[in-house]
């Protein structure tokens, strides 16, 4: 099976839904680049990250479409747009600039369907880009899929891989529910088996990367890979420790992380997201509420802390989980007894 | 312009329409039968008609808070559009959305919207629609001179020029952003201007003379279905009644409003000019004002008696799968 990364990953899926169904666009700041400049060249972005780069090239400007730094307009016309024939995929540069355009989701696509009575569908994704370790300061780094899987209507995403990035943007754009598409910007160089043709990995449902019986750890896109590399060195110690990568922050499966907090007891939860009100804190919530009886130990949460995303690349690796904070998490539930 | 009576006449039905719905929300209100808000669009019905005459059920609106004449124009029936304000089962949203939320697909209504500015992005996706799938069809957006401040407008008229959409701006100033006069509100003072900075034709209209208005929105349809671009309209046409029903309106000189009625009613200014200028019968829009209240007072009947929707109705449609 080829190999692919987690960016080749994204472009492929982009190119095989729009050549499956022509109501496919995409919209974006710079996903094209290069209109109104004196260079002439006709593709001078292909997204911040190259992720949609070479799509305009097959599908014309008419798909694939710059718009101006507007962000209300970008998702609010997606929106529009999906209420009215199309399946619009927005791109939304980094997940904190969801501050600009925010009632355009939360007031807006979140409520259409059951505020207009279920006579529509919202089939909108907006492809955003989540994460810290760039060193790109407060206001590009952020991790915000706990927040917006708060909110009802709305679906939230979170590959952690190459081969599930593809399976779930495909789901994504033929869902009718609008769906935030959370790409790590840390993962886009990660690469695994891809397959070349279509297939469609289904919303709700985890993906256990790592079996084991002693401890369970619940992880989010980029800390999936930790919490592997710790699985990993300790099951060469004998420590059998299980990694359930939920896939999707909303719709969420439960059934999947109780079943296996049942079989260890024992629960560390990994986010990048902030430690307050987040997927942290509700699947420690969901352990204590569904599973109490099963727990030996106190559920761990590995999160940053409470404060912005540092520029300064010292406090920023300070404030990123580490393995040797999963790790120590890990071996502080296995000592710990109820 | 020449103006078809049968046209002429439609339009006066819409106008009467509007007129006896909101006079009769108001004396609801009044009453306590109507849960919630209701925001009336009395004194501004030459607008809403004014645009609506010539769009079809394929051509879409995005609508504000005070959407009820919005949606009377476009063809929602009134019937529906009554169990949904009552919030009962049948609405046109089933009773999840009330007056503030009205919308029709099928009428090409995207919705009355409670958030102020957050109906021209969408409406402007809606015209990406329009030119996307190649169809004539445009889009337009109901916009309160309140909402001409929010920066959703101003991202709204830029991508709506930029990507040459078939997308008409109809600013509604009524006078009012909620209690704040537009004389202090509105930077610069005219919205059309502000419109016309984004490179598309942009006119000031008398909102009470729905000729006027008429003529501008023909002038700005006809444009967008033959491709050329986003216009935008200011229509003048202040609102008789509160921000709300219920509003106490301390901030409003109370013969502001006698002054309204007598000298800036937009069915009398119409019926003056049909009769006089286009053959139309007083009698006829006589027989037509009788029609409707009596369409009204039933429709009022039926949604006070409908059913409340089931407690079920609470959990479905949140998604269409999750």
């Amino acid at each position: 099976m080829p190999v692919k990364s987690y960016r080749e990953a994204i472009t492929e899926t982009l190119r095989q839904e729009m050549r499956r169904d022509k109501r496919v666009i995409l919209m974006g700041e710079d996903i094209v680049g290069g209109m109104g400049g004196s260079s002439g060249v006709f593709e001078a972005a292909g997204g911040t990250f190259g992720v949609t780069a070479g799509l305009a090239a097959e599908f014309g400007r008419n798909r694939v479409i710059d718009t101006s730094i507007t962000e209300s307009a970008i998702v609010g016309a997606a929106g529009g747009a999906a209420l009215t024939g199309l399946r619009p995929v927005a791109e939304l540069m980094f997940i904190d600039f969801i501050g600009v355009c925010l009632d355009q989701i939360l007031n807006q696509q979140a409520k259409f369907r059951y505020m207009f009575g279920g006579r529509c569908t919202v089939p909108v994704t907006i492809r955003t880009l989540m994460g810290a370790g760039y060193g790109a300061g407060p206001q590009h780094s952020a991790s915000l899929h706990g927040m917006l899987a708060s909110i009802a209507g709305i679906k939230v995403v979170t590959p952690s891989n190459a081969y599930d990035a593809k399976g779930l943007l495909a789901t994504a754009i033929r869902d009718d529910d609008p769906v935030i598409f959370c790409e790590h910007k840390f993962l886009y160089g990660e690469s695994c088996e891809v397959p070349d043709g279509e297939y469609l990995i289904p919303f709700g449902e985890a993906n256990v990367t790592r079996e084991g019986n002693q401890v369970t750890i619940v992880a989010f896109s980029r800390m999936v890979l930790l919490a592997n590399k710790v699985a990993d060195k300790l099951a060469k110690e004998g420590i059998s420790v299980e990694v359930i990568d939920p896939r999707t922050a909303s719709p969420l499966d439960k059934d999947s992380i109780l079943e296996s907090v049942e079989k260890t007891g024992r629960l560390v939860v990994i986010d990048e997201g902030g430690p307050y009100c987040g997927m942290a804190s509700e699947i420690a919530s969901l352990a204590a509420c569904e599973a109490f009886e099963s727990l030996k130990a106190p559920v761990q949460k590995i999160t940053p802390p409470h404060t912005p995303v540092p520029a300064s690349a010292e406090l920023e690796q300070e404030w990123i989980p580490s393995l040797a904070k999963i790790e120590r998490a890990v071996r502080a539930t296995l000592s710990a007894n109820l | 312009m020449a103006y078809d009576p049968l046209v002429l006449l439609d339009a006066y039905r819409r106008m009467r329409a509007i007129r006896e719905f909101e006079e009769r929300m108001r004396r609801e209100v009044q009453a306590g039968t109507v849960p919630g808000f209701v925001h009336l669009y009395c004194g501004q019905e030459a607008v809403a008609v004014g645009m609506c005459m010539h769009l079809r059920d394929s051509d879409y609106i995005g609508s504000t808070h005070r959407g009820h004449g919005h949606c009377i124009a476009k063809g929602c029936d009134i019937g529906e559009m009554l169990l949904e304000i009552y919030c009962k089962q049948g609405g046109l949203c089933n009773g999840k959305g009330g007056s503030m939320h009205i919308a029709d697909l099928r009428k090409g209504m995207l919705g009355a919207n409670a958030i102020v500015g957050a109906s021209p992005p969408i409406a402007v996706g809606a015209a990406l629609s329009q030119k996307t799938l190649g169809t004539d069809g445009v889009a337009v957006s109901f916009i309160g001179d309140g909402a001409s401040n929010q920066g959703t407008v101003a991202e709204a008229l830029n991508m709506a020029a930029v990507l040459k959409l078939p997308m008409i701006f109809m600013y509604e100033n009524n006078g009012y952003a909620e209690f704040t006069g537009a004389g202090y509100h509105l930077g610069g003072g005219q919205i059309a201007k502000r419109a016309s900075g984004f490179g598309m034709p942009a006119e000031a209209v008398d909102g009470v003379d729905f000729f006027a208005v008429y003529d501008a929105c023909a002038r700005a349809v006809d444009r967008a279905r033959r491709g050329e671009g986003p216009s935008a309209i200011e229509a003048i046409a202040m609102r008789w009644y509160g921000h709300f029903e219920g509003d106490m309106q301390l901030y409003r000189d109370p013969k502001e409003v006698d002054r309204l009625r007598a000298n800036s009613d937009p069915l009398k200014k119409f019926e003056e000019r049909a009769t006089a200028e286009f053959g139309l019968q007083a009698d006829e829009l006589r027989e037509i004002d009788e029609e409707i209240t009596e369409l009204i007072d039933d429709k009022v009947a039926i949604a006070i008696a409908a059913p409340k929707p089931p407690r079920e109705a609470l959990y479905t449609d949140v998604y269409g799968s999750y």
